[in-house]
Order: C-alpha cells, then sequence, then structure tokens
C-alpha cells in the first residue's frame, strides 16, 4: 500500500512538474470576483493553480458554493471576466476549446432527438464526418453500456441511463479531457456507486485525462489518483493529496484503511477551512 | 387495515357508476336540451324567428349541402381563413425569432407591437376592406393580423425559455449562435409556439368571417349576412353549426400535426379533451 503524500500548494505544483507527462491542463493564478446586485463584490475565486498530468484522473473536491463550478466553467470556456490563465494542451486558451468535453450535473439531452442523435450532436456542431460520427457514437453507446438503447428517446430512459448517454456525447469527437461537473449527484447512492465504477472503467478504456468536480469526498478519493481540496469563499486549493489505491478499484476498496484514512483527513481539512471561515466572519 | 378496505370498496363501487356517467352524462344532458327545445318550439312556446326547431335546423343544414351551396361558399372561407393562418404562423414566427435573435431588433419593434396588440384588430376591419377592396385580399389581411399574436407571443415565449444546460452543451464546443438557435432554442420552443398556433388558427376564422361581415360576394360570413337579412334563423343556425364543425376541425387538424412533431413532449396539453370532457 503507498502512503498519502502531503503537499503544499508550492511542492505541488513542482511535482506536477517533476512528473514526466507534460501538463494537459494547467491553470496560473484563476481569480473570479462576481458583482451582487447589492452592489457589493464577492470573491469566488482566488490564485487558483493546478496542473493535471496526461492521463490524470483528478478531482476537485470542497463544499457547496466554495467556486468548484466557477472553476469547470472557465475551463469549459462558459464564462469570462476571470483574471490568471488557462493552458490546455499548451496553449492559452479563452473561451470554448474542441480538447474538453463536459459532462454536466444534469444530462442535458436533447428530449427531441433519439439516444443515437443526442451522442452524434458534438459532431453536428464541429461539423465533422457523418459517417465516422454514427460509427463512433455507436462504439461509445457500446462502451457506456448503453448498447441497444440508440433509438430510444431521453424521456424512456432512466436518470443513470441518461448520464451515461451524456458521458457517450462528451467523447464523441475524442477531446483529449473528460470534464465533469457533479455527474451524478442527482442521481440515487445505488446508481451513484455503480457509475462511478463505470466511469472509472471508461475514463481507463477511453484513456482520457479527467477532471472531477464534486462535494463527495468518498467519490474523489475513489475514483481519483490526485485529489484538489478546495476552500470556500474566496475558492482556493488549499492541499493536493496523492491517492496510492491500487487500481483497478472495486467498491471494496471503502473497507481499506488507507480509504478510510484519507477520506477522514480531507473531511478535517475542508472542516477547518469552514471554521476558519466562521472565525473570519465572526471577527467581522 | 379496515380503513384502506373500506376505501377501496367504495373506490370500487364508486368507478363504475362514475365510468357510466362520465361517459352518459354529456350525452344525456345533450339531449334533453335538444328534445326540450325541439317541443317547445313544436308547442310554439318560442318565436321560429328567434329560435327555430332543431328539426327545421338540420333540414336546412341537409339543403344547405345537397344544393352545394355551403361547400362552394365553404371552401372561400377556408381559403381565406387558412392563407392568412399561413401567413400568420410565418410572419409570427419570424418577427418572433428575429426579435430573440436580436436584442436590438426586439426592442425596437416593441412600442409598435405593444400598440398594436392593445388594439382590437377587429376595429380595423373597415379600413382593411378600404386598403384590399372586397375581394379576397381584406380578409386574408385581417385574418393574418388577428392570428399573428398568438404564434408572435408563442414564439417569444418559447425561445426565451430556452434550457440554459443545454445551451451550455453546445456553447461548450463552440457553437455559433445559428447553431444554438437551430439546434436548442427553436426545437425546445415548438411547444410554446404551437399553443400560439392552436390559438391563432381559430383566430384566422374569427377574423375572415368579420372580413366578409364588412363587405363581400362570397363566403359562410356572407350567407349568414344574408340569411339574417332574409329573417332566415333556421339557416344561419345551420351555418352556424358549419363553422363550428369547421372551428373543430381545423383544431383537430392541429392536434395531429403538433403530435406528429412533438413526439418527444411526455403530455401535451389538450384544450379540447380539459373542456369536452
Amino acid at each position: 500500500m503507498g502512503k498519502i503524500d502531503r503537499l503544499t500548494l508550492d511542492e505541488s505544483v513542482a511535482v506536477s512538474e517533476s512528473i514526466t507527462r507534460a501538463p494537459v491542463i494547467a491553470t496560473r493564478g484563476l481569480c473570479k470576483t462576481y458583482a451582487t446586485s447589492a452592489g457589493e463584490t464577492v470573491n469566488a475565486l482566488s490564485q487558483v493553480n493546478f496542473d493535471v498530468g496526461q492521463g490524470e484522473f483528478v478531482s476537485l473536491v470542497g463544499p457547496s458554493g466554495c467556486g468548484k463550478t466557477t472553476v469547470m466553467r472557465i475551463l469549459a470556456g462558459l464564462i469570462d471576466g476571470y483574471t490568471g490563465s488557462v493552458n490546455i494542451g499548451g496553449r492559452v486558451v479563452h473561451g470554448p476549446t474542441p480538447h474538453i468535453g463536459v459532462v454536466f450535473q444534469d444530462a442535458n439531452l436533447m428530449p427531441w432527438r433519439t439516444v443515437l442523435a443526442n451522442v452524434t450532436l458534438p459532431g453536428q456542431v464541429l461539423r465533422l464526418d457523418k459517417k465516422a460520427c454514427h460509427a463512433r457514437a455507436l462504439e461509445l453507446l457500446a462502451l457506456v453500456g448503453l448498447g441497444g438503447f440508440e433509438k430510444k428517446l431521453p424521456g424512456e430512459l432512466s436518470g443513470g441511463m441518461r448520464q451515461r448517454a451524456a458521458i457517450a456525447r462528451a467523447l464523441l469527437h475524442d477531446p483529449r479531457i473528460l470534464l465533469l461537473d457533479e455527474p451524478f449527484g442527482a442521481l440515487d447512492a445505488m446508481t451513484r456507486d455503480n457509475m462511478n465504477v463505470e466511469l472509472a472503467r471508461i475514463a481507463a478504456e477511453a484513456g482520457k485525462t479527467v477532471f472531477l468536480i464534486t462535494h463527495s469526498i468518498a467519490e474523489s478519493v475513489f475514483l481519483s489518483d490526485r485529489v484538489l481540496v478546495m476552500s470556500s469563499r474566496p475558492g482556493r486549493i488549499i492541499e493536493t493529496i496523492k491517492i496510492d489505491l491500487p487500481r483497478p478499484r472495486s467498491l471494496d476498496v471503502v473497507a481499506d484503511p488507507m480509504f478510510a484514512a484519507t477520506v477522514l483527513r480531507i473531511r478535517r481539512l475542508l472542516e477547518q477551512s469552514t471554521s476558519a471561515d466562521l472565525h473570519v466572519t465572526l471577527a467581522h | 387495515m379496515n380503513d384502506t378496505r373500506g376505501l377501496a370498496l367504495r373506490a370500487y363501487l364508486r368507478s363504475p357508476l362514475d365510468a357510466v356517467l362520465r361517459g352518459w352524462l354529456p350525452i344525456l344532458v345533450f339531449v334533453l336540451l335538444i328534445g326540450a327545445w325541439e317541443s317547445a318550439a313544436r308547442l310554439s312556446l318560442v318565436d321560429p324567428m328567434m329560435l327555430p326547431a332543431p328539426s327545421d335546423i338540420t333540414a336546412n343544414f341537409i339543403d344547405g349541402f345537397s344544393t352545394g351551396i355551403y361547400l362552394q361558399h365553404l371552401e372561400v372561407t377556408l381559403f381565406q381563413a387558412l392563407s392568412g393562418f399561413a401567413l400568420a404562423c410565418a410572419v409570427g414566427i419570424c418577427i418572433g425569432s428575429i426579435s430573440s435573435f436580436s436584442e436590438r431588433f426586439g426592442r425596437a419593434l416593441q412600442p409598435i407591437l405593444i400598440a398594436v396588440e392593445a388594439t382590437p384588430k377587429i376595429a380595423l376591419a373597415p379600413l382593411i376592406i378600404v386598403w384590399f377592396g372586397y375581394g379576397v385580399g381584406s380578409k386574408v389581411v385581417l385574418a393574418t393580423a388577428i392570428a399573428f399574436f398568438p404564434v408572435f407571443i408563442g414564439t417569444v415565449a418559447g425561445l426565451r425559455a430556452a434550457d440554459p444546460g443545454r445551451l451550455d452543451v453546445l456553447r461548450a464546443l463552440g457553437a455559433s449562435r445559428g447553431q444554438l438557435f437551430r439546434l436548442v432554442t427553436l426545437p425546445g420552443a415548438l411547444p410554446h409556439i404551437f399553443a400560439g398556433i392552436n390559438v391563432a388558427v381559430v383566430f384566422a376564422l374569427l377574423g375572415t368571417i368579420v372580413g366578409e361581415f364588412m363587405g363581400s360576394k362570397e363566403g359562410l360570413g356572407t350567407l349568414i349576412l344574408y340569411a339574417n337579412g332574409n329573417l332566415d334563423t333556421a339557416r344561419v343556425f345551420s351555418i352556424l353549426l358549419v363553422l363550428a364543425a369547421t372551428g373543430l376541425a381545423l383544431h383537430w387538424s392541429i392536434g395531429r400535426i403538433r403530435r406528429r412533431l412533438l413526439f418527444w413532449e411526455a403530455s401535451p396539453p389538450n384544450v379540447l379533451a380539459t373542456t369536452g370532457g
């Protein structure tokens, strides 16, 4: 069994740079402020720095409202008006990039399209070859376990199946990175566990770099190579934790003492950050 | 335990009676009403000039169709109403789309649209007759003017209600505004647009009849005016029957098209079913 490395912020950058695989995602000094309707400015993110290496599975955990989704929306190119830089595949990007496939909290399938037509949608947007997309969509549907459901409408599928279709859709244009924002948050606990096992398998088989945003500590430890722990307002990465549990992991890994120890450690970190928050608010 | 069994028993006893009532009650009421009406007319309790007997109306109805006069005028009215309806749909969806596509265009148009919307369009009828004459044109224009707004408002409301999550899926792929519109916003707006279209189809018929009342040589509206002038109330009633059937047929056709296009909608609201029982 490996040990859990405790890394400070600076070290984490140093370590990931020492990884022979070049970072596929690199953020430097990401800051984002929002103006509220009352005219106040809220710091959503403050100096967010992290790297994700090629083929790595990295999770970002943090309490609700800590700015996780802001990070995801910046990476996906869905919001602007931030400072700092986002580097994807060695290039500074502003706005959407085809290197990323996004899976949102809701499946967001078009209810008027069949499952197959939903999965080929990115091909239509990016004007890719129709035949190739069709063939790839069939492969991906088989990969996510939806073989035989091509002709169904989203309304005929369960929540878990819809999210599987959304994953297939995100992979259609063969992006280097799969970006997932609480993809199984709306599912019941049992389905969620199964979907996590499936996600680990899909990510490994597709050979993608995965960046997962979640508020479930157990989920992040179960799936990731590294977990980035984020504090609440202003959101910043307070700790990077390497998960050395062997792969492939089954749900039994929960019984591993190291799994429990890691989950506990992340929980403590999050508790400290929120209680520190409380002290700040009390002091004001 | 006992309580639930009691409830189940009561539900069982109630349901067949309910089914009978639900199926037969409307028919029973209809038959009783027509019977009362017929006997009142036969016993000369009502003036046949005011309220002709249902049997007279039926005879007139059959006569109107066997001589071919109703079909001839129905064709004119239907052509005018459908032309106005088609124009209203095209213009309503186009202007609705453009005004939600370009915010500036929408804002520029808003005061005019609000002013025209607030005006009862039927009051425009005399003016439209002056502008477009006594022929088909004025009827089509009036039908279009009246049927335009429900389609326009349905389109704007539907396009505004575009699902932000679905838009994000396409935006993350770098989709153009045209692609967002074609692939997400417009298909998602169809339920709202159809709600407007369903109202518009009857409005177009209304506009046509009012146009014919204002001055025309042909059409069912003209026929009603003519029969009324001759104090032929039975004929007026039988033409009203034709118009009611036409309106229902139009609703039904729109419902069919709607089900074809919106096959994906879980439960399309059916206005006729809720009021028809």
